[in-house]
């Protein structure tokens, strides 16, 4: 709406608006800007920054040192983005239809099944290094229990279960958030339209995903972008049950922590702001094609298909 | 339709109600087991952890000495401390700064305004974290690293894309009838701010909830711009204790027990709220 007062100076739209413009452009583009272009320049013995051009890319994946590093953590930052979207996506959608269908318990069962969510990655991390950690045994007992006991492996020490185990405990702290908004989702749907659907003689199961699902869909954009990004700039987890140097063999390395690793330096490796400009800079490229994927293709189709 | 016809129709009815219940249930078991487990045997002397990890503390194994030990050796009252100025003053100022924003964008249309918005919804996908190299060197610039304000400004800056697009929405429902109504009492524009801020209060509440967990959780940013011990959020002073104390069982047990209940509680006192707001987004 337009103001009447427009002879006098609007100061007050600047009042409004400074604090936020200012700190959101100080402390989030600059810094963000900055890091995309110190990974276009290198620093020389004397301490100089010098343009590098593409230099540091090339670095990045051609370097006998960083070529593995890199092809692994995207190699595996992909598996555990896939682990997500597939496993964490289906089950959150069967636990949202069923506790959107249950009347008495459901915000019984909404509680307890978002509660690990609001807990730190640093808690869950530990919390599972403990209950799958040989020493104590929890694991075992509990598969032995179901005489399922020769399943027991040490499976966050082992390079090809590490990865696999690491991303599950991620799905199961983060379940909650698809869970939820799937969940909000679907009781917005009008019950009138369920209703004439169960006169047409539809079951549940058709009505559900002939019905249900498609008005579900700019939901599960949301929900598979909001995990998109996330993956892919994921760190505390893996960095509090493996450590920096994401074990074993780097089996457990994703973006995030060699990101890390790079900037700061981690044992034998000295840090390289630049080096890990650059890397930060992948992670950028990724995620913006993520981004612009979702809005300009998503966002588009969805759209139409509810038209 | 036959007796027997009934009772059938009535078992597949009843088997069609306790599948979910069971599939339900049978999550929440792997959801809450895990916590639990630690708080449970964080309660237990070391022997009792070992042998019996899967049974309530009785008198015979009670122990606390996990607790002292945590008490005796870590700064948790100062971590605490750290935290909670850190999570409040966040909030507060993305809050009372987003609102303004919002509320500017939402109310006066002005050259740029339309630019302005999309330049600040930037910071909805794209993570701040990417920018770290640029924050670690502006911190140092500023004299800021080790400082609780360096983590209030970037939690600030990283909260306030989503809240003023929320926020956003929210004002464009207030009815304008009571802004020109106001104006024509000849209110200044921060008045009428003033009178409209409480009917977004809902939305405030909401936005609290949802910001203030992911702060009193990260643990990028204490690590990499407040790493020392006097500024040490909980999540990293947990993180780091636990790091010295591996192989304490009982330490390790009764910090994350620590760590872990008042997070709980505040979850299961706010809960109602928070499934309410985001009920409340989707159907909007």
């Amino acid at each position: 709406m337009v103001t009447k007062q427009r002879k006098k100076f609007p100061f007050y739209i600047v009042v409004f608006l400074a604090p936020a413009v200012i700190i959101y452009t100080i402390i989030m583009i600059y810094p963000l800007l900055a890091s995309l272009g110190l990974s276009f320049f290198s620093r020389t013995s004397d301490n100089q920054y010098v343009f590098a051009g593409f230099s540091n890319y090339v670095t990045l994946f051609t370097d006998s040192f960083y070529m593995p590093r890199i092809l692994g953590a995207l190699k595996n930052n992909v598996i555990f983005s896939l682990i997500h979207l597939v496993i964490q996506n289906a089950i959150a959608l069967l636990l949202a239809a069923l506790v959107a269908s249950k009347g008495r318990l459901r915000n019984f069962y909404r509680t307890v099944i978002f509660m690990p969510t609001v807990l730190s990655f640093v808690i869950i991390g530990f919390v599972w290094n403990l209950i799958l950690n040989p020493l104590w045994g929890v694991s075992e007992s509990i598969l032995q229990a179901v005489n399922l006991g020769y399943l027991f492996k040490p499976w966050l020490g082992l390079p090809d279960t590490a990865l696999i185990t690491v991303s599950l405990i991620s799905v199961w702290q983060f379940m909650g958030i698809p869970m939820i908004l799937l969940y909000a989702s679907l009781i917005g749907i009008p019950e009138e339209l369920m209703e004439a659907a169960n006169v047409d003689g539809a079951n549940g199961w058709q009505s559900f995903w002939k019905i249900k699902f498609p008005l579900l869909l700019p939901t599960v954009g949301v929900v598979m972008i909001l995990t998109f990004v996330g993956n892919f700039n994921a760190f505390d987890l893996i960095y509090t049950m493996k450590g920096a140097n994401a074990g074993p063999e780097f089996a457990t390395d994703i973006l995030g922590t060699l990101f890390y690793r790079t900037f700061f330096g981690q044992q034998l490796q000295l840090g390289n702001i630049n080096m890990g400009a650059t890397v930060a800079a992948v992670m950028f490229l990724i995620i913006l094609t993520g981004v612009l994927f979702y809005v300009f293709f998503w966002q588009r189709r969805v759209q139409n298909y509810e038209m | 339709m036959s007796k027997a016809n009934r009772t059938l129709k009535k078992i597949k009815h009843q088997g069609g109600r306790i599948v979910p219940h069971l599939i339900l249930i049978t999550y929440m078991v792997i959801a809450l087991f895990p916590i639990l487990l630690i708080l449970i045997n964080s309660f237990k002397n070391r022997a009792s952890i070992f042998n019996s990890p899967f049974s309530l503390p009785n008198a015979e194994t009670f122990s606390l000495v996990g607790f002292e030990t945590v008490f005796g050796r870590a700064d948790f009252e100062r971590y605490f401390l750290n935290s909670s100025i850190v999570t409040l003053a966040s909030l507060l100022f993305t809050l009372l700064i987003g609102a303004a924003a919002a509320y500017a964008l939402t109310e006066y249309k002005f050259k740029g305004s339309t630019f302005l918005s999309i330049y600040m919804a930037i910071g909805i996908m794209i993570p701040i974290r990417l920018g770290t190299v640029g924050i670690l060197q502006l911190m140092v610039r500023f004299g800021l690293v080790n400082q609780l304000l360096s983590l209030i400004l970037v939690y600030v800056a990283m909260n306030l894309p989503m809240t003023i697009f929320i926020l956003s929405n929210f004002f464009q429902q207030v009815p304008v009838e009571l802004k020109s109504a106001a104006r024509l009492d000849g209110a200044s524009e921060y008045q009428i701010f003033g009178l409209v801020i409480p009917l977004v209060r809902p939305a405030l509440g909401a936005i609290g909830i949802f910001t203030m967990i992911p702060i009193w959780n990260d643990l990028w940013f204490p690590l990499i711009l407040a790493p020392g011990t006097k500024t040490a959020t909980i999540t990293l002073g947990v993180q780091q204790f636990l790091g010295q104390f591996v192989s304490d069982w009982n330490a390790v047990l009764a910090s994350l027990t620590m760590a872990m209940v008042p997070i709980l509680i505040l979850y299961l006192f706010f809960s109602k709220q928070m499934v309410r707001s985001i009920t409340a987004g989707a159907i909007k």
